[in-house]
């Protein structure tokens, strides 16, 4: 097998959604890839198109949504010209997606046992009592106790961190190649949150699962991401190893966002926030998405869409202070 | 401490009776002291009480047991009329701001509605007049009047919300976690203008709220509540620095930090289990169940809050008040080496445990 193609690759991806107010723009041209086994992290505010790049992925968009443009390529396969039976098939076996609020992805009528065999019996033909068998070591897993008896239960018997790991678990039975997590631990509190990342880590590291987590907590993205993708209205403004993000970040959003966030560990005496609002994308905006709210806009932001600035192998940013003509701006910017 | 305190509340109670001789004790003898223009942050994880405590201190829920003594008077000795007169004194904002204003009402109607309630408006000019200082003052234009909530964004109806607790003028002002449904960057913005409106106004403040780094900006002292119970009060900066109870500790290394060198190096305490029921709680210390440290004395007997240092109040049974006898004997068991699982994480706790 070639491994030199990443698992995942998605190319100028454009999604739109026809709503009663028009045509919205959700995704605008996003590139990413997420290599076998890692992490990759999709951060970014709410209505900035994450959780649409990853359903796109999915195959799960709503009816008013369609990709106009782009590709995404899995595993040696292009899933946008899938069959939905086909799209099927490689959903919950391949591909398996944690969405945010368990309860919502949990069945109330049916047993946790009956859930989670559903997907062997029915898709990968497995005999019953053996699907069984995975479930209860799948449970065990993710460290719910007594899984056999357990497996009798129904949804509400569990609380909020006990149903994420159930659902954690339901996600890792058909041993997927990618898993796609949608701020799975936003419902909860910090001290289940705490268990459930360190879950996700001792599962990557036991069965060699990739991942994408989207979320807009950075703290998180500190703990567990390889790689970052920063997105802001509908684009992705920043792309880098963890590290080129948190220490040598290059677009002013992502500065931004840094530098909006309050600290436990140190002193704090100032906010930072980022004033304004992100650009409504009814009518995108033809320059810079982020001209507005941006402390360096230059002129040229504001009509011109800029283009991506490879910084390495792996750091690459939207902004137009990385042109070579903004070389002067970008030295008064950088004092 | 106890002169200047604006709002005392003493050994507040708040039983939900379930029916069937079954009791959720909501909030079990919470005793805590507000002092004027300083803002007090109520932190825990959700079904701590955080909230049913706010809405009981403003007496939106009638109490089971306790007072509340709001600058100076009981609120049990007062008229009717005096509770009133009060309830202008005391305002709440709300956590939802999609829930919490009325979708067919304008922004106009909804800011000036309690100065309606309380005949504050002259006339509907002044009525209009007030409304666009308001506005003004929690950073909206005068044109917003006439729109209606869903017109709005998240940040901007947390910011029609807390125009409207604004709306009396009130001296003390109870924020139940008004920024948890807003985005990360929006969030400052609206921390940023409470902290902003409270130094102009000298307002009083109880900020509720499960996320512990806004707190930590906004707050002067910081409480922390587990199950109904306060196990930990101080002021800001001692309990970010030097969190004693260990529920405190715990649910601050649960907090993961936006900084990849800090985050790798840094040892968590990760708790097991979930929060016990509080309708069958432990005897006991509460938090016993998941404490890493529990000993035998925690579930026979319950620790009761104590001034451990100037300032810092622990109720937990491995910080014996400071002129307590049992210190001596409590020291011995931390100098064992196999006591002290948080040594590697909280270094400093070796002195901060021996004082």
């Amino acid at each position: 097998m070639s491994d030199q193609e990443p698992l995942l690759q998605v190319s100028h991806l454009h999604v739109t959604f026809k709503t009663h107010g028009g045509r919205v723009s959700a995704v605008r041209g996003v590139d990413f890839s997420v290599n076998r086994g890692e992490t990759l992290a999709i951060v970014g505010e709410s209505g900035c198109g994450k959780s649409v790049t990853s359903l796109s992925v999915m195959g799960l968009l709503p009816a008013s949504g369609k990709i106009t443009q782009g590709s995404i390529r899995f595993d040696h396969q292009e899933l946008t010209r899938l069959t939905k039976k086909q799209m099927r098939r490689i959903r919950g076996v391949d591909l398996s997606m944690i969405f945010q609020d368990p309860m919502t992805s949990l069945n109330p009528t049916l047993s946790i046992g009956s859930q989670m065999t559903e997907g062997l019996v029915h898709q990968n033909k497995v005999p019953r009592s053996e699907a069984r068998k995975r479930a209860v070591d799948m449970l065990k897993l993710v460290g719910i106790p007594n899984p056999q008896e357990r497996m009798k239960e129904f949804p509400h018997q569990f609380s909020g961190g006990m149903r994420q790991r159930i659902v954690i678990a339901m996600a890792l039975i058909c041993q997927p190649k990618l898993i796609i997590a949608d701020e799975p631990t936003t419902a909860l509190d910090v001290t289940i949150q705490a268990q459930i990342l360190e879950l996700f880590g001792r599962i990557q590291r036991e069965t060699g699962v990739a991942m994408i987590m989207i979320t807009h907590d950075l703290g998180i993205v500190a703990k567990i991401a390889d790689r970052i993708a920063v997105m802001y209205a509908g684009e992705i403004v920043e792309t880098g190893n963890k590290r080129d993000i948190f220490y040598h970040s290059r677009h002013p959003y992502t500065k931004a966002l840094l530098d909006s966030i309050v600290r436990i560990d140190l002193p704090s005496d100032e906010l930072h926030p980022i004033e304004g609002a992100p650009p409504d994308l009814f009518s995108p905006p033809a320059g810079c998405a982020f001209s507005d709210r941006c402390p360096f806009a230059m002129e040229v932001c504001d009509h011109v869409q800029p283009p991506t600035t490879w910084l390495d192998l792996h750091h690459r940013a939207a902004c137009w202070l990385l042109d070579k003509r903004a070389q002067a701006v970008r030295e008064a910017v950088e004092k | 401490m106890t002169d200047s305190a604006f709002l005392e509340v003493k050994h507040l109670k708040k039983y939900f009776d379930l029916g069937h001789d079954r009791l959720l004790k909501a909030v079990d003898d919470v005793s805590l002291n507000i002092r004027k223009g300083k803002t007090l942050g109520i932190v825990g994880e959700s079904g701590c009480g955080k909230t049913t405590f706010g809405r009981t201190v403003l007496g939106i829920y009638e109490k089971t047991g306790g007072k509340v003594v709001f600058d100076g008077k009981d609120t049990d000795a007062m008229s009717e009329k005096e509770h009133f007169q009060l309830k202008k004194r005391m305002q709440m904002i709300f956590q939802d701001p999609y829930a919490s204003l009325n979708p067919r009402s304008t922004v106009l109607d909804l800011i000036a509605e309690p100065m309606d309630i309380h005949h504050l408006c002259k006339n509907g000019r002044d009525r209009r007049a007030r409304v666009e200082k308001l506005l003004q003052e929690v950073g909206l234009s005068a044109d917003f009047l006439n729109r209606y909530p869903h017109e709005f964004s998240g940040g901007q109806r947390q910011r029609i919300g807390i125009a409207r607790a604004l709306a009396l003028n009130p001296e003390f002002v109870i924020a139940d976690e008004p920024i948890s449904a807003l985005d990360v960057s929006v969030q400052a913005q609206v921390v940023q203008l409470l902290k902003q409106l409270q130094k102009e106004k000298g307002l009083t403040m109880m900020f509720i709220a499960h996320d512990l780094s806004m707190v930590k900006y906004i707050s002067d002292d910081v409480a922390v509540m587990y199950l109904g119970h306060l196990v930990e009060q101080t002021s800001s900066r001692v309990l970010y620095d030097r969190p004693l109870h260990p529920y405190t500790q715990a649910l601050l290394s649960a907090i993961p930090i936006p900084d990849p060198d800090v985050e790798e190096k840094r040892k968590r305490i990760i708790l097991s289990g979930d929060l016990p029921s509080p309708i069958n709680p432990p005897s006991g210390c509460v938090f016993r169940t998941r404490c890493p440290l529990a000993m035998a004395a925690c579930a026979s007997e319950k620790p009761s809050l104590k001034e451990v240092a100037e300032g810092h109040y622990v109720a937990c049974h491995l910080h014996p008040s400071a002129k307590s006898g049992h210190a001596a004997r409590m020291k011995q068991v931390f100098n064992k080496e196999e006591n002290r699982p948080f040594q590697s994480i909280f270094p400093y706790l070796n002195h901060a445990l021996y004082f």
